[in-house]
């Protein structure tokens, strides 16, 4: 693999303070994400997996805090830089696709105007005919047609305004595309499409995508790698394959044999109990108490996030032990 | 035959005004007999009529055209005695976990109005000890649950209280409108499981629309695939599932994002690219627009339901060798087992 990773994420801290104490959202999160790599960031309701996004955007508002570590892209510590560098590189180098287009597409500005206003933001000097071209070749790398780009939000359905956010967020040619749950408004026919259009641009385009959410099934449809998040902290990461095949971390084996497969009609599993406060996380490992494999070290000892083999990652003592 | 529980006669539900509507159900006989212990899906994608159906069916939308049947009688007329049976033998549970909570009663109150209401308990002892049994049944703590108020539980919490609910009541019908769509992963097979518990141990027919063919196929014995307010395919959930038939139910199936990197989504191309086809009047076959095997007759005339095979009939002229259904015997496809 090259040198630096596109993306290094360096014991990142996202707290939020509320009355009671911090609700530690992103605890002391590390991973290294390379150019051209569809990464899936999974986690259930409270995880942590959504605050990781809004942290990589820089978008975490009051009273959430980064508190500490580094987020390095292409060896630029996001967390340093100053709130117009920050807007700079948004958009032209990181971009994200948001959860639900209707609430994100401005509905008075037709579609045209809207995929350009953020290279016009950027000083992208164009002129008229120019702009035109380039809405065009936008719709058209999102499967829309032409005529779409006089229509207004309200005009489209569901699935083509969130090809637009699509369309927006490679306007600059990012590296990176943050893609928080971008399906899951959408039927699963749309969602296809959708997703489907983003992969197209992936590998057109040569990004990496992170992909936040919190369906298996679409993860295992469409990431190459894997991260699994849990009460703020991460759990695994590895090829999407291996881990599917063959999950180290006792959560991650969890989640998945919950999932309804074709082959297991009719067997429900879940997870026993339920997901821990973020205020006051469990002591040691943060999944213990639901852990059907924990012992006595795990309710003391965080085990640590390591490297079992190349490109995976387990923390979970059964793997270190 | 007996006189159904539950019966929609021609039943068409249209939205909006006279020039600006939309046809949410159309033309749809079904019934459900009593004592008819399965759980049938009714699937489809939003604007597929699916909620529209169950809506009706818990009386909380009126019909455009054509009844609505309660033990025979339409639910228009029923009178009150009739009308308090229908609203305790007839139960839902929601969506949302969170809407159907008043987030300033304390969650017993979603179980003790209804032991009040229908007089099934004699003393408060006796009531908490109903509610706390049904908790138990659903996988609850009944000293974690009762006395909280809705905030401090989770959704997952929520809707197995939903659960615990319907089964103090032991209707004779559950409506689920898409139950575990809003709640996480690890919760759902829980979920899923206290309401096939409650389908096979109590014998209660259950409704379950919903849009997530995985669970449905996972839960359900038989299966309506609804497009656009009419009927596509309806059958057994596993033959449908596993060899789906109309063109439609083929793209759905195709569209399904199992869980497993070695089964890709695959096929139905053709169909993904055409699905952006403006929503207009149809006269002839909704799916016709995006049909990749569309016959001249499909713009024209709807077709009738094909026995495909002897547990399951799909609306599409693919398959006009084979038998008709008619639409009044629907649940010929639903045999007892």
């Amino acid at each position: 693999m090259s040198a630096t990773p596109l993306l290094q994420i360096k014991n990142l801290k996202v707290y939020y303070y509320v009355e009671q104490g911090a609700v530690k959202a992103v605890d002391d999160i590390s991973f290294n994400m390379e150019l051209g790599v569809k990464m899936g960031l999974v986690g259930e309701s409270g995880s942590g997996k959504s605050t990781m996004a809004l942290a990589l955007m820089r978008m975490i508002k009051p009273p959430g805090k980064i508190v500490g570590g580094q987020m390095l892209l292409d060896g630029t510590d996001l967390i340093k830089l100053s709130e117009e560098q920050m807007r700079q590189i948004k958009l032209s180098r990181l971009a994200m696709i948001p959860q639900g287009a209707m609430n994100s597409l401005n509905p008075v500005m037709r579609i045209d105007k809207q995929l350009v206003d953020g290279m016009l933001d950027h000083n992208v000097i164009m002129t008229k005919e120019e702009r035109e071209k380039r809405v065009g070749a936008l719709l058209e790398m999102v499967d829309l047609a032409p005529k779409v780009a006089k229509m207004y939000p309200h005009e489209l359905s569901g699935g083509m305004q969130q090809r637009v956010t699509v369309a927006q967020s490679i306007s600059m040619e990012p590296d990176l595309i943050i893609a928080d749950e971008p399906t899951s408004a959408l039927d699963v026919v749309i969602q296809r499409q959708v997703m489907e259009t983003i992969n197209r641009l992936q590998q057109r385009l040569g990004l990496s995508v992170i992909l936040i959410g919190h369906d298996m099934g679409l993860m295992a449809q469409t990431v190459d790698r894997l991260a699994v998040m849990y009460a703020g902290k991460l759990m695994e990461i590895g090829e999407t394959r291996a881990m599917f095949r063959h999950p180290l971390h006792p959560y991650t084996e969890l989640l998945i044999k919950s999932l309804p497969v074709l082959e297991n009609k009719g067997v429900f599993s879940g997870i026993p109990g339920i997901t821990p406060s973020l205020l006051n996380p469990p002591t040691g490992c943060v999944f213990h108490p639901r852990c059907p494999k924990a012992w006595d070290l795990c309710e003391k000892t965080t085990p640590p996030f390591t490297e079992v083999e190349s490109g995976r990652w387990v923390a979970c003592h059964l793997n270190t032990a | 035959m007996s006189t159904p529980l539950i019966e929609l006669k021609n039943v068409t539900k249209i939205f909006g005004g006279k020039k600006d509507f939309t046809v949410a159900l159309e033309d749809m006989t079904f019934a459900v007999q009593e004592n008819f212990p399965k759980i049938i899906t009714i699937a489809g994608e939003s604007g597929s009529g699916k909620t529209t159906m169950g809506m009706l069916m818990l009386g909380f939308y009126q019909p455009t055209i054509g009844q609505v049947l309660f033990r025979g009688q339409p639910l228009s007329a029923l009178d009150r005695a009739t009308m308090f049976q229908y609203r305790r033998e007839i139960q839902a549970i929601f969506q949302d976990p969170f809407a159907v909570y008043n987030p300033f009663y304390k969650v017993d109150n979603l179980l003790s109005i209804p032991i009040k209401n229908f007089k099934l308990a004699k003393s408060g002892a006796e009531s908490r000890e109903l509610m706390e049994e049904a908790l138990e049944r659903v996988g609850l703590r009944p000293e974690e649950t009762l006395g909280r108020y809705p905030h401090q539980l989770s959704g997952g919490q929520r809707q197995r209280i939903a659960v615990a609910r319907a089964l103090l009541l032991k209707p004779k019908l559950l409506i689920t409108d898409e139950p575990v769509s809003m709640v996480d992963a690890s919760l759902r097979s829980t979920i899923l499981k206290a309401l096939r518990s409650l389908n096979r141990d109590f014998g209660v027919p259950i409704f379950y629309i919903t849009h997530d063919l995985t669970t449905a196929y996972h839960i359900s014995d038989y299966i309506i695939i609804l497009y656009r307010g009419s009927v596509m395919e309806v059958g057994n959930v596993d033959t449908i599932i596993r060899n789906p038939q109309h063109p439609y139910t083929k793209l759905l199936v195709a569209s399904i994002p199992w869980p497993n990197p070695d089964l890709p989504w695959g096929g139905a191309e053709d169909m993904i690219q055409k699905s952006q086809v403006a929503f207009k009047a149809i006269t002839g076959c909704k799916f016709a627009p995006r049909c990749p095997y569309k016959f001249d007759i499909c713009d024209t005339k709807a077709p009738e339901l094909f026995m495909v095979e002897h547990d399951r009939a799909a609306a599409c002229y693919l398959y006009r060798d084979h038998e008709v259904l008619s639409r009044e015997e629907l649940s010929r496809v639903f045999p007892e087992a």
